[in-house]
């Protein structure tokens, strides 16, 4: 547990900077996996012709489902399967990590058949008294989505809290 | 039904969705997802035995907020946005209440609008996952 988390200005540095884009990828079989993962029963996300019936191209992507990242042994994270070096990045040594918050933003439908492009920045860095933790550092970050058309399709702001 | 956006006023609440995952549904999560924090699903690892128990995911119960609005919506209306915030942890097993109300029904731009206020409660009546969605229909 920190007693006390100082913002250097190397760590400061980083915010705004975009990250390089990664492929994020939107297939049936990943939104079926996302939507079993959640305990969905309805139909428009695992049957294609339900989808459809609905007025989807294909299977929607269920709501805070972004696509699949691509993985690559050695480019990306073990554990949360994103690109390295993009998302909350900032560890030094602060060895837990709780999530705070997320909000997504919608612009378009995305759906199975789709690839997006997703880049991602650090947009802000604060330290906050947690209640049982001690100090915390918090990263709010933002992904951007852009689909195979050119079209931003979704962003994504998260709040990171590392202590 | 697709939902019609004449056919809900604002106090409305949206229907309620349990749910009482366990070590088995956190781990289809995390498949889906792509989560593998060892929080989630590792008993050994050093912040499970910290907090004494592996824990659910907050984007596994943001991810329900979200199936609950589009139970509710049935593919009538689109979610433009969606948040929550992770006030305290969930633990597997343990019964989550997932709930929503209609906060505010507009027209704006040529468009229908509603906004929704979004709870995640647990047994003990805390909401620990705050949240709320705005929706749009054509």
């Amino acid at each position: 547990m920190a007693e006390k988390i100082d913002i250097t200005d190397e760590m400061r540095a980083v915010i705004g900077v975009e990250s390089a884009p990664w492929i994020y990828e939107v297939t049936t079989t990943s939104v079926r996996a996302f939507a079993r993962g959640v305990g969905y029963t309805d139909p428009v996300y695992f049957d294609v012709e339900a989808a459809q019936a609905a007025g989807y191209r294909s299977l929607p992507c269920p709501p805070t489902y972004l696509g699949t990242a691509v993985f690559i042994p050695g480019k990306s994270s073990d554990t949360f399967s994103g690109p390295l070096g993009s998302g909350p990045s900032l560890k030094m040594d602060l060895p837990n990590l709780l999530d705070g918050g997320t909000e997504t933003e919608y612009f378009e439908d995305i759906c199975a058949g789709d690839t997006l492009t997703v880049t991602s920045k650090t947009a802000d860095l604060t330290v906050r008294e947690g209640r049982s933790t001690g100090q915390m550092l918090i990263v709010t970050s933002e992904m951007t989505c852009t689909n195979q058309d050119g079209k931003v399709v979704a962003k994504q702001r998260a709040q990171a809290l590392f202590y | 039904m697709p939902l019609d956006w004449n056919s809900f006023n604002e106090g409305d609440a949206l229907p309620e969705l349990k749910k009482a995952p366990g070590v088995t549904e956190l781990v289809k999560y995390s498949a889906g997802g792509g989560d593998f924090n060892p929080l989630h699903h590792d008993f050994n690892f050093p912040q499970s035995k910290m907090i004494g128990s592996i824990i659910i995911h907050g984007r596994f119960k943001y991810a329900s907020l979200g199936e609950l609005v589009s139970n509710w919506l049935d593919h009538g209306g689109r979610i433009r946005l969606l948040s929550c915030q992770y006030r305290g942890m969930d633990l597997p097993g343990n019964e989550i209440t997932l709930g929503g109300t209609v906060k505010r029904k507009w027209e704006e731009g040529g468009e229908k609008l509603a906004e929704v206020e979004l709870h995640a409660t647990n047994a003990e009546g805390k909401n620990t996952t705050p949240g709320s969605a705005i929706v749009v229909f054509a």
